[in-house]
């Protein structure tokens, strides 16, 4: 018997080197330890062995009948895995075959520069306003201080759309400083970008439609230290870290003092090239302390308040931002070029 | 503005170079656009002298001339020009020389006789017989020949002939008129470098023949537009060429010089600043100058040739008869100075800029005069400006001066007094400028200050209060030297209000669905209404219309988007762009209102076309808006009437009982009208409807506890009958258990017959208490079944 059971060990595992799928293995199974298996059969045998005999014959069939339970087992997992290999291998695909597109849209770029601007001056405490583009020109002109008779005032200049110059397309975003001036509560931090008109032809740097932003603060105490600060923070957020700026005098009707900011030029930081057309320094706003008779119209006490504002051109920040060498591209709106932003 | 570098050297001394002084000019508000070298294009010309010369051998014109261009060794250079001779004083482009207009000159052989470089005309050095009246024109320049050049062998041509002057060009803002001034901008730059104004104090000797009350008389009737009048008169006139220097710096500043009157008149209005006008005398009428108003149609022929006809806003300067000059813009040919003239009445005024400024742009003639006059003029110029002209006339000897002048001043203005607050202008500035350094900085720019008392010098009208004087401090005290300081003050909380926040989301919508965002116009074309196929009497083709429009093009401010979209549809269809999908969150401008302003109303406006584009596909990208702004009731209606859409392919949506907008299928006709011939879809979407749409915010509720069972359903109805109303019809039927009802297909064609056709739903039954299980279900489907058969005929396929 013992015999036997040696015998069918060496028989059983011997098979299961050969096995090559995972029905073999089902068939060794009944056919070592199935019911009508030869070690089963073995065991049926057991009845007939000497009391001393039974428990060592019993403890070398259950050994056996183990090792052939595990190497069943093992052999079953080794012939999973190559069966897996096989699988992986028969779905290789190709990676490098172009992906099932998903096609996102874009935003325009102007409006990604507007964004980065507005986002920046949230975080500083600003509101952002919308407002009229069909505007009266008291808003316009009369209460930004610039009277009867100021060039830009003239029909060449500007669109009306009434023989008494009464109602006109907004030339500047400027009257959202008047009509803040006049609905909020002070101290005021808004930001109000948006279209304006202006009577010129179509060209590479001009438009009759383009767009501003303008911003305004108005407070106790707010100084024009305050302006160059505020405005170094936006453009070092804008332009990054470290961008040099520089102001320069100006003349806006509605603010006095009235400045310019330039930013360094980031092509040729500030030694003179074509892009800055030599001068080292790329013209980025105009800004200035809000007039005090611009206060006064909207019935705010200079000797008590003041404030800053300022107003910056979309096109060409977002033409800057991007390299985008023709405004007209802008307003064009064909999809390889919004595409690419 | 152009200034010249050496005419400025002479009222104040900066010996800056071009880039600094530019960027100094710059910093203290004079904002420099270019500086140019005149003479930058010519290099390595001199002045030679023709030593010999001799016959070409192998050509019968030209010369073989020996010239000492001061180096030594006199150099060989051959030329084909006559007027030269032995002792000639000429200029000489030597070996790798530049010429204006990018000429380079180089040795080379003229028929086998080497020529070092070449003799040249005044032409070939950039320069206009005005400039030199005495050189030969044609043919070399004889400098020697010309009394009014002392020139030296081997000098520099530039500096021998004045042609080594820097010109800076500056930008000036409308608030300064005085710095469209040499003596403007040499006050500036005095005050920017620390230097030393130069003024000079015109003296004229006088004493012409005659008495100027007997010869001259003015009358001003239109006083209102003449602050100040002033004339001086000048006798035996001899009209000449003015001299080189005069010459020299009238061309410097981008003048031509033409006779020595006309070129003072200039030279004084480019050194002060003030317009001056020459009339001749003779055709005075009568001896008087009357400066009214033009009578309405009263004709002019201007210096320029032109007939100009006149209105009642112009202001014109008239004898006794007839109007001689249009007042501060251009003279009458009828009183021009020419070359027999032999008596001149300097004019020297002061108009009102917005009637000339009105004037000049009703003609369109803006002049350099003009220009000037319509920023309005300090009236206490025009004095010393006549003096300076009737000192010129002495110092050419042009004419002789006759005693007196004549000075009309209907308005002259207060000098404006102003108190120095030191405090206060560091406060506005964020500044600690000591309050005498206020004073040097004030006091350098011409402001007298006695005590805290400032005065503001005539011609700083722009300077009223205390933040102009805070701004003339701040700009010599260097904008870039005042601190940088973050604000202050109570905090405010900055954010997008909900309408930009859900137009914030929209535009993320459409992008996540593919859109590109575009900009369009916001004003259009009439006849775009027309391209949309809207009829003659729809209301909404009443628009705000632009008096002044550019053009035709952009001359009404739209009320609808639509024709903007397929314009830009249509140009990337042009573009062969083989499919476009668009998104605009435009403003539409609805003349409503009683306050004469447009009601600016925004509108999402979609846009596509495409192989991946159909009804349906835009009908579930705007479901998906819906759904994502939580909108509620959401429903479609067919829409047949719009004219711009497929009658059948068209719906309005609606939230609850508000339409928020239209979309689908562009009408044929309408994509006929625009040249594309594939179909394109668009949506017009209320702004403020969807605004109102806008659910509540997101709440929790409990995800399903028990399984649900889902029972396919498909009927046979009549072709007519709508997804909408079968659906409609199973909600209402299917009781509280039925949680979803879902349309999968509609199937039309055999074994169907004709007229009908199959819908199929998908149905989800669910109860929060227990697992339903077919008996559960049964009534309600039986009851679906009943209803849709009795409501809408449609029958179990």
């Amino acid at each position: 018997m013992k015999e036997q059971l040696a015998k069918i060990r060496a028989e059983a595992l011997a098979a299961l080197e050969e096995a090559k799928a995972s029905a073999d293995l089902d068939a060794l199974r009944v056919k070592y330890l199935g019911k009508k298996g030869e070690l089963t059969a073995v065991l049926k045998q057991m009845g007939k062995l000497s009391a001393e005999e039974r428990p060592i014959m019993g403890q070398l069939a259950n050994d056996v009948r183990a090792a052939l339970e595990s190497a069943l087992e093992s052999t079953s997992k080794k012939l999973e895995e190559a069966a897996l290999e096989l699988k992986l291998k028969a779905e290789v695909v190709d990676v490098t075959i172009p992906g099932k597109e998903v096609k996102i849209g874009h935003k325009h770029p102007m409006y990604i520069a507007l964004d980065e601007i507005k986002d920046i001056f949230i975080g500083m405490g600003f509101t952002v306003l919308d407002g009229p583009e069909v505007e009266l020109a008291e808003l316009n002109f009369d209460r930004l201080n610039a009277e009867e008779g100021h060039p830009s005032r003239d029909w060449s200049d500007t669109f009306y759309f009434d023989e008494d110059s009464r109602v006109m397309l907004r030339s500047q975003t400027s009257p959202m400083q008047v009509r803040a001036m006049d609905s909020m509560e002070l101290p005021i931090r808004i930001v109000a970008p948006g279209r304006v008109y202006r009577k010129d032809e179509v060209d590479a740097t001009h438009s009759p439609m383009f767009h501003q932003v303008e911003g305004m603060v108005i407070d106790k105490g707010v100084t024009m230290a305050d302006l160059k600060g505020t405005l170094n923070t936006v453009v070092e957020q804008l332009y990054g870290e470290g961008t040099k700026t520089r102001f320069r005098p100006h003349h806006f009707p509605f603010t006095e003092p009235s400045c310019e900011m330039d930013v360094q030029c980031h092509k040729c930081g500030g030694v003179g090239c074509p892009t800055c057309k030599g001068e080292g320094w790329i013209e980025l706003l105009g800004a200035g302390m809000i007039h005090p008779r611009v206060l006064e119209m909207a019935g705010i006490d200079p000797e008590v308040y003041s404030g800053w504002a300022f107003g910056i051109g979309l096109e060409r920040t977002a033409m800057r931002r991007f390299k985008i060498a023709d405004l007209r591209l802008i307003f064009e709106n064909d999809i390889r070029f919004l595409e690419q932003f | 503005m152009n200034l010249s570098r050496k005419w400025l050297n002479e009222f104040v001394t900066v010996t800056a170079s071009d880039k600094e002084f530019a960027e100094a000019m710059t910093l203290s508000g004079s904002k420099v656009e270019v500086t140019v070298d005149q003479g930058a294009e010519i290099s390595n010309v001199v002045v030679g002298k023709v030593l010999s010369m001799k016959r070409h051998e192998n050509s019968d014109h030209m010369w073989v001339c020996q010239v000492d261009t001061g180096d030594g060794e006199p150099v060989q250079i051959v030329t084909g020009a006559q007027n030269v001779k032995e002792g000639d004083l000429v200029p000489v482009a030597k070996h790798k020389s530049t010429l204006p207009g990018g000429k380079k000159i180089e040795k080379g052989k003229l028929r086998g006789e080497v020529s070092y470089g070449m003799l040249c005309s005044f032409k070939e050095l950039g320069l206009d017989q005005r400039d030199f009246p005495a050189a030969y024109e044609d043919g070399i320049w004889i400098l020697s020949d010309d009394p009014e050049l002392s020139v030296e062998v081997g000098q520099d041509i530039r500096e021998a002939v004045g042609l080594d002057d820097h010109v800076v060009e500056f930008e000036i803002t409308p608030n300064r008129p005085d710095c469209l001034s040499i003596i403007g901008l040499a006050r500036e730059a005095a005050a920017t470098f620390n230097a030393e104004l130069r003024l000079h104090e015109p003296v004229v000797k006088g004493g012409a023949e005659g008495e100027l009350i007997e010869l001259l008389d003015v009358e001003t009737p239109a006083a209102d537009l003449v602050p100040r009048y002033t004339a001086r008169m000048v006798r035996n006139v001899k009209i000449a060429p003015s001299p080189k220097w005069m010459r020299e710096r009238l061309r410097a500043m981008g003048v031509r010089p033409i006779n020595n009157i006309v070129d003072i008149t200039n030279y004084v209005m480019l050194e002060y600043g003030q317009p001056m006008h020459a009339f001749d005398y003779r055709y005075v009428k009568g001896g008087k100058i009357i400066v009214r108003r033009a009578e309405e149609g009263e004709e002019l022929t201007t210096l320029d040739g032109t007939l100009r006809k006149l209105t009642a806003d112009h202001l014109v300067i008239a004898d006794d008869t007839r109007a001689v000059g249009l007042a501060g813009i251009m003279g009458g040919l009828n009183s021009e100075i020419v070359e027999d003239t032999t008596d001149v009445v300097f004019e020297s005024a002061c108009f009102d800029g917005t009637c000339i400024r009105k004037g000049a742009l009703a003609l369109g003639m803006r002049t350099e005069a003009s220009a000037k006059f319509e920023k309005g003029l300090d009236p206490m110029n025009t004095m010393p400006a006549v003096e300076r002209a009737c000192e010129f006339v002495e110092m050419l000897g042009a004419g002789e001066v006759v005693d007196g002048v004549i000075d009309i001043l209907n308005s002259v203005p207060h000098p404006t007094v102003l108190t120095l607050e030191p405090e206060k202008i560091n406060a506005l500035l964020g500044t600690d400028i000591p309050a005498e350094d206020m004073v040097r900085i004030l006091k350098s720019v011409d402001f007298k200050v006695d005590g805290d008392q400032v005065t503001v010098p005539s011609y700083r009208a722009d300077v009223r209060r205390m933040a102009d004087l805070a701004e003339e401090v701040a700009r010599f005290y260097g904008y870039n030297n005042i601190p940088s300081t973050l604000m202050r003050g109570q905090t405010t909380l900055g954010g997008y209000s909900p309408e930009q926040q859900l137009e914030r989301r929209l535009g993320e919508l459409c992008r996540a669905f593919g859109h590109d965002e575009i900009i369009t116009y916001s004003f259009i074309s009439p006849t775009y209404y027309d391209k949309i196929r809207w009829a003659e009497d729809h209301p909404n083709r009443k628009s705000f219309k632009i008096l002044n429009p550019l053009g035709e093009d952009t001359s009404i401010m739209r009320t609808t988007v639509l024709p903007s979209m397929l314009e830009i549809l249509t140009r990337n269809y042009n573009y062969r762009n083989k499919s476009a999908k668009l998104y605009e969150v435009g403003r539409i401008y609805l003349p409503d209102r009683d306050d004469g302003l447009a009601t600016e109303s925004k509108m999402l406006s979609i846009g596509a076309y495409g192989s991946d584009m159909d009804f349906f596909t835009l009908k579930g990208f705007i479901e998906a808006i819906m759904d994502d702004i939580r909108a509620e009731n959401v429903r479609f209606e067919p829409c047949a009437d719009n004219p711009s859409y497929h009658p059948g392919r068209c719906a309005t949506l609606w939230s609850g009982d508000r339409c928020i907008g239209v979309f689908g299928q562009i009408h044929p006709l309408v994509a006929k009208n625009y040249g594309v011939d594939t179909a394109m879809y668009c949506a017009e979407l209320s702004f403020d409807e969807l605004m109102k749409a806008h659910g509540a915010d997101a709440e929790y509720t409990a995800l399903p506890k028990f399984p649900g069972v889902h029972r396919d359903l498909a009927v046979v109805c009549a072709a007519g009958v709508t997804v909408y109303q079968l659906s409609e019809c199973i909600k209402n039927a299917g009781g509280s258990l039925l949680k979803a009802v879902e349309f999968f297909d509609v199937y039309t064609g055999a074994p169907i017959e004709p007229g009908k056709k199959s819908v199929a739903f998908s149905l989800e039954f669910r109860s929060d208490e227990q697992n339903l299980t077919d008996k559960d279900i049964e009534p309600a489907m039986e009851k679906i079944l009943a209803q849709l058969a009795e409501k809408l005929d449609a029958r179990l396929r």
